[in-house]
């Protein structure tokens, strides 16, 4: 079986449902909904990242809106904090020069903002998280079992603490007026003039993740991934430096969630501290279950269609009870997703053994 | 000098109640494997069950009927989830803690709405004070410490006299051997989620009236019992209460050093700082890895 090569239609797939929907919901006059779809793109980011942890490497992370926040925050505060006195100082004209301080006028008076260019501010929240996560995960995932668990845990409940306790960072009301993101010609903004243009930058970033950890999965590093998974002892046995890599996946996993935070940040031109508590980590545990645990393709479109029904209001006021029971429905009654589950009744339909293939693959 | 005093009564306070929930990680722990992420709000419905029941009962029998409540549901959970997914590997019966952790905090906000509540005392009031080698203390700190030192002593008689405590020492040590000699390990596993659940209940009760309870206390308390647990050795429910009350002196004095309102970083900063050094515990050797996959 090449999975590698049966990606390209599966991602023309992608390509076409996005394109549809675009064009459906313009034709029926909700183009509103795109800016909730697009939000919810970018959340199963985050879940993609998350499905390579504990589908792939067998580790559950709690902190993952911890690095989301982390992502988030690290932006809306450097694009937003005004470091107009710091001018003079040494290492301000440094970065100045280096052309990384954009200035505007503020929104209320004329008075000059100067930030740093948020470009830079992606990186640096992006670098910054992962850092973040090499520190809590090397101590923790030199341990066999499931110590990174209560870490993240823990960890998030230390930096929602954080958040809403730093006036610096808006406390409970978060950071608002973030400046858009742009690249190019191209602006994360959530202007409603740029609605459908940011719906499909969503949607390439979202692809783009979903190739990148395509590869990753089936690459070296994906089969060792794999044997760590499935047993931890057989693989160090067969010479996997299973923490090594464990601690590799984690790095890539927070920085996929801290970016997936910046983009969020800034086409929502704000992040507030609820972004960091412990249900939406568990929201997104629960969405890597409904989507197939090692299912990034089973991620991105479950996550999206649910986030995008919560973000409607369709959960009401059980809107995080709704996501623990399908969490543990799913991990009880069907732990290989629900895709796998409907798959084998479907295939139970078909004849399982063509005549003739065994003979062939049993010569060669 | 009274102040250290009065610090260091506040911290055996509330390590005393970690304490307890690290006992109660290290009971399911060694019983199955698992990290019970829902130890938590086993403390908060304890609480929760007690004052509901409190509005029309005495104290010390809602109390004593709330921990039987969280018993038959800790035991209930085990039927429920655990038992029937015997062959689910380990990580999806965490995973599946975590929901439960979860839908118990929702069915709790629905059922009891997010305010803060609390017992009345369970002698005297909040005015009232016992002096004790100079610092002044609520006597329900009295109550705390007394109820957390006779549920250790009651365990160590259970564990190390009772047959029902062998039996259970037995299953955790080796499932495979306790079974052949007769023990039903399923049962057994059923008892130490209960167990578990009741004592976090007491706990949640006994405390109540001077931390107070509320629907999202679970995972704060839940990361500081496994503190307290992975500072004693995880799976050592014994070497849980120093844990406990390490990490309550900590968290207590620590408020002399860093801002109050990040004195949960101190629990953290510990169980980092032991999975860095000595992730066997301070008491625990470090052991062999078995390859058998747990």
């Amino acid at each position: 079986m090449n999975t590698t090569t049966r990606i390209w239609p599966r991602l023309a797939a992608f390509a076409a449902a996005a394109i549809v929907i675009q064009l459906s919901l313009g034709a029926a006059g909700k183009v509103y909904y795109l800016t909730q779809l697009t939000m919810a793109v970018y959340y199963a980011i985050v879940v993609m990242g998350l499905s390579l942890l504990m589908g792939y490497a067998g580790q559950v992370s709690l902190g993952h809106g911890a690095f989301f926040a982390i992502g988030g925050y690290t932006s809306a505060f450097l694009t937003t904090h005004n470091m107009a006195g710091c001018r003079g100082a040494a290492w301000f004209d440094l970065l100045d020069k280096c052309g990384v301080i954009v200035s505007r006028k503020s929104l209320y008076d004329d008075t000059l903002v100067l930030t740093v260019a948020p470009w830079l501010a992606f990186i640096v929240a992006v670098l910054l998280t992962v850092v973040i996560a090499a520190v809590i995960g090397y101590p923790s995932l030199r341990l066999r079992g499931h110590y990174l668990a209560m870490a993240t845990l823990g960890f998030g409940l230390i930096i929602h603490c954080i958040l809403i306790g730093s006036p610096v960072l808006g406390a409970a009301d978060g950071i608002t007026g973030v400046p858009s993101l742009s690249v190019g010609g191209l602006a994360v903004s959530g202007k409603s003039a740029v609605r459908v243009q940011n719906y499909y930058i969503a949607w390439a970033v979202a692809i783009a993740v979903l190739v990148l950890l395509r590869n990753l999965v089936e690459s070296r590093m994906g089969r060792a991934l794999r044997a760590i998974h499935d047993s931890e002892a057989a693989a160090s046995a067969m010479g996997v430096n299973t923490p090594k890599l464990k601690l590799e996946v984690l790095m890539v996993s927070a920085a996929l969630a801290a970016m997936a935070g910046s983009l969020l940040a800034h086409y929502n031109e704000g992040i507030g501290p609820s972004e960091s508590s412990s249900f939406k980590s568990v929201r997104y545990l629960a969405l890597v279950a409904a989507g197939g645990m090692a299912n990034l393709e089973g991620a991105l479109v479950v996550s999206t269609l649910l986030v995008f029904l919560s973000l409607r209001g369709w959960f009401g006021t059980y809107d995080n009870a709704v996501f623990g029971i399908i969490l543990i429905a799913i991990v009880a009654l069907a732990p290989q997703g629900p895709f796998r589950q409907l798959g084998l009744r479907m295939n139970r339909c078909r004849p399982l053994y063509k005549p003739g293939k065994e003979a062939r693959s049993g010569a060669s | 000098m009274v102040q250290a005093l009065q610090y260091f009564f506040s911290g055996i306070t509330v390590g005393s109640v970690y304490a307890i929930v690290a006992i109660g990680f290290n009971i399911i722990y060694s019983a199955t494997g698992v990290l019970n992420f829902a130890q938590g709000e086993f403390v908060m419905l304890g609480g929760m069950v007690a004052i509901t029941l409190a509005s029309f009962l005495p104290v010390p029998v809602a109390v004593a009927v709330a921990v039987a409540i969280v018993t038959l549901f800790g035991c209930g959970l085990e039927l429920v989830f655990f038992r029937r997914l015997r062959s689910h590997s380990i990580l999806h019966m965490i995973i599946i803690t975590i929901g439960l952790s979860i839908v118990i905090q929702e069915l709790a906000l629905h059922v009891w709405d997010e305010k803060v509540r609390s017992l009345p005392y369970f002698t005297g009031n909040e005015a009232s004070s016992v002096k004790l080698l100079g610092a002044a203390l609520s006597p329900q700190v009295i109550w705390v410490l007394g109820t957390a030192a006779i549920v250790v002593a009651l365990l160590q008689l259970f564990y190390k006299r009772t047959l029902y405590g062998r039996a259970m020492r037995a299953c955790s040590s080796n499932p495979e051997a306790a079974m052949l000699v007769g023990i039903n390990t399923g049962n057994m596993r059923t008892a130490a989620f209960g167990l578990s659940a009741g004592l976090g209940a007491l706990a949640g009760c006994v405390i109540s009236p001077i931390s107070m309870t509320h629907y999202e206390m679970g995972p704060g308390l839940a990361i500081k019992g496994f503190a307290a647990a992975v500072l004693g050795g995880l799976g050592n429910p014994m070497a849980a209460v120093v844990g406990g009350l390490m990490v309550g002196l900590i968290e207590a004095f620590s408020v002399s050093v860093i801002p109050s309102a990040f004195k949960d970083v101190a629990a953290f900063a510990i169980l980092l700082a032991m999975l860095f050094l000595r992730p066997h515990g301070l008491f625990g050797r470090p052991s062999g890895v078995s390859v058998r996959e747990v």
